[in-house]
């Protein structure tokens, strides 16, 4: 969704991170997903760079 | 001196929920000192610098959870990593029942709410640019909250996302407004006609309190983080926000809160400005205030919303050192300092960037640059977090640092703020007032006259509620001002009352 027509749309977000934001969220009725985040790749460095390569790959 | 420590591999979880349940444990009977941390290389150096690394705690990896206790008995320890546990598993079904679903991945989370328009991250910085790619490339707008993002990643985020006309708000972005909704760091402020683009999470939260405390209101509200009108990022986010909020029906004037732009940037955002079509206030520290066309730079962000309220009402503005000098005159015959010695020096202690910024602007002409005429210190700099919760989320920091500041024959005046709103403190005036009251009876008991000001960012429809925190700061003996800058030209009268002529124009 561009820009262009996210000012006329309700909020609507998904949460990665802290979880106290989803839980403000969900306080002011905005529809909200929590993501059970965790480090990618188990958060070696060397696998993450290796996954983000794959990724991008996939896109192009 | 029993120190334990107990590994949980593969058992994240984010910042807030460690710092909460290190506290919690800190207050069990018999702990000295307590710790809960994932194990990258950078808390590994803080638990061995603290005393608290184990044989079984260095092995734990980044994604790896240590908690580690010093207490007075082995038993005692065992007994607080035991209660670790219930915590955390609390914690989780408190979330569990609050959110009811928790997918792993992002895609996951898309097929839960195919609506979805936004994805909020506050993960630590190094996965940052993982995350925030994943959520551009599948035209998501980002709100990045998180910090210690490499500059070159902040680059290649704001460049995909201008390609895909997609909002990438930050890193380092606190707070920002989107149809209404506050996210991040964020008072509760009504919607309304003045749109903001803000480098600055706690500047904006500034504003949106000072245009609802004159009733108004924010349209929209984007974050931009800190480094966008830098040479490398050059406006990139600035830029799309100026445009969208142009188009923007609902929006009749802009404010603009700005880091110092660089050099390169000048022209660029100049004409941008210009080129919006829309009354525009600028905000940007050093910036000289002038009019320029349809676009007015101001000094303070206290200025830019009285700026904009007066624009979008049609009304001429007329910038004032205090909006109520009579008061301030009867404040100062109440506090000269008497009998009693008066400190020449003002020590700000401050939990906001950029208020400490703004007040060090303000200061520096008035009392002098150097200590200990002028310390400022912003508390939520890099350098006094480093394993250590936001002042914002945990009060105790500072209030030692004015507790200490009691005993300080050069200090005559102590410079406060207090950030309200969504997420912060539940009731960050407590402790405060209370190391104001230690600070002050210490002051007296050794003969000396000491002044605390402070200033609220905040609204009366925030959780901890403006008025509630005023009173309280006031009834431990705070002079409480209406703004961040209106509160450092105070403390500036406090220590220098000869400046009374040139502030509220009249002999001291």
């Amino acid at each position: 969704m561009s820009l262009d027509t996210l000012f006329g749309r309700p909020l609507s977000v998904i949460n990665l991170g802290l979880d106290v934001f989803a839980l403000e969220l969900q306080a002011a009725a905005v529809p909200v997903v929590h993501v059970d985040w965790r480090p990618p790749a188990g958060g070696d460095p060397r696998l993450l760079a290796l996954l983000a390569r794959l990724e991008e790959e996939d896109e192009t | 001196m029993p120190v334990r420590a107990l590994v949980w591999p593969s058992f994240y979880q984010d910042s807030i929920a460690l710092m909460r349940v290190a506290e919690a444990l800190r207050a069990l009977p018999g702990v000295r000192e307590a710790a809960a941390l994932l194990g990258t290389p950078a808390n590994h150096e803080l638990l061995a610098s603290a005393g608290l690394s184990t044989a079984d705690a260095k092995g734990a990896g980044p994604s790896d959870l240590i908690l580690a206790v010093d207490a007075e008995s082995d038993a005692m320890a065992a007994a607080a990593l035991e209660a670790a546990k219930g915590l955390f598993a609390a914690r989780r079904e408190a979330l569990e029942a609050a959110v009811r679903v928790l997918p792993r991945t992002l895609d996951s989370a898309l097929s839960h709410l195919p609506d979805a328009n936004l994805v909020a991250i506050s993960v630590p910085g190094a996965y940052a640019k993982f995350e925030a790619l994943r959520a551009l490339r599948r035209g998501l707008h980002v709100f990045l909250f998180s910090d210690n993002v490499p500059l070159a990643d902040e680059v290649e985020l704001k460049q995909l996302a201008v390609r895909r006309r997609l909002l990438c708000m930050g890193p380092d972005c606190g707070t920002a407004y989107l149809n209404g909704v506050g996210l991040g760091f964020a008072n509760v402020v009504p919607r309304g006609r003045i749109g903001c683009v803000a480098a600055s999470g706690t500047g904006l939260q500034a504003v949106a309190s000072h245009l609802a405390a004159a009733g108004e209101g924010i349209s929209h509200g984007i974050g931009v983080g800190g480094r966008d009108l830098s040479a490398a990022v050059g406006g990139a986010m600035t830029f799309l926000a100026l445009e969208a909020l142009a188009a923007d029906k609902a929006t009749e004037v802009i404010v603009l809160i700005s880091k110092p732009p660089a050099g390169a940037v000048v022209p660029r955002l100049e004409a941008a400005l210009g080129a919006v079509g829309k009354p525009v206030v600028a905000c940007s520290p050093g910036i000289r205030p002038r009019a320029d066309g349809r676009v007015r730079w101001v000094a303070t962000l206290e200025d830019a919303a009285e700026a904009a309220v007066a624009t979008v009402r049609g009304v001429r503005w007329v910038r004032r050192d205090f909006s109520d000098p009579q008061a301030i005159r009867a404040r100062l015959a109440r506090l000269r300092p008497g009998a009693g010695r008066r400190g020449t020096g003002v020590l700000g202690l401050y939990t906001g960037g950029t208020l400490a910024h703004e007040a060090r602007l303000l200061l520096e002409p008035l009392v002098g640059p150097v200590a200990p005429d002028l310390t400022i210190l912003d508390l939520g700099a890099d350098e006094f977090t480093v394993g250590r919760p936001h002042p914002m989320l945990d009060p105790e920091a500072r209030a030692q640092r004015v507790r200490e500041a009691g005993g300080s024959a050069t200090v005559g005046a102590i410079l406060l703020d207090l950030v309200l709103g969504r997420a912060a403190h539940s009731d960050p005036a407590r402790p405060l007032a209370s190391a104001i009251r230690d600070a002050r009876a210490a002051a007296v008991a050794d003969g000396r006259s000491l002044v605390v000001v402070a200033s609220v960012v905040g609204t009366a429809s925030d959780p901890q509620g403006l008025p509630g925190q005023v009173a309280a700061l006031e009834a431990a003996g705070a002079e409480v001002l209406p703004s961040n800058a209106q509160a450092a030209r105070f403390a500036a009268l406090m220590v220098r009352p000869d400046l009374a002529a040139s502030l509220l124009g009249e002999a001291p």
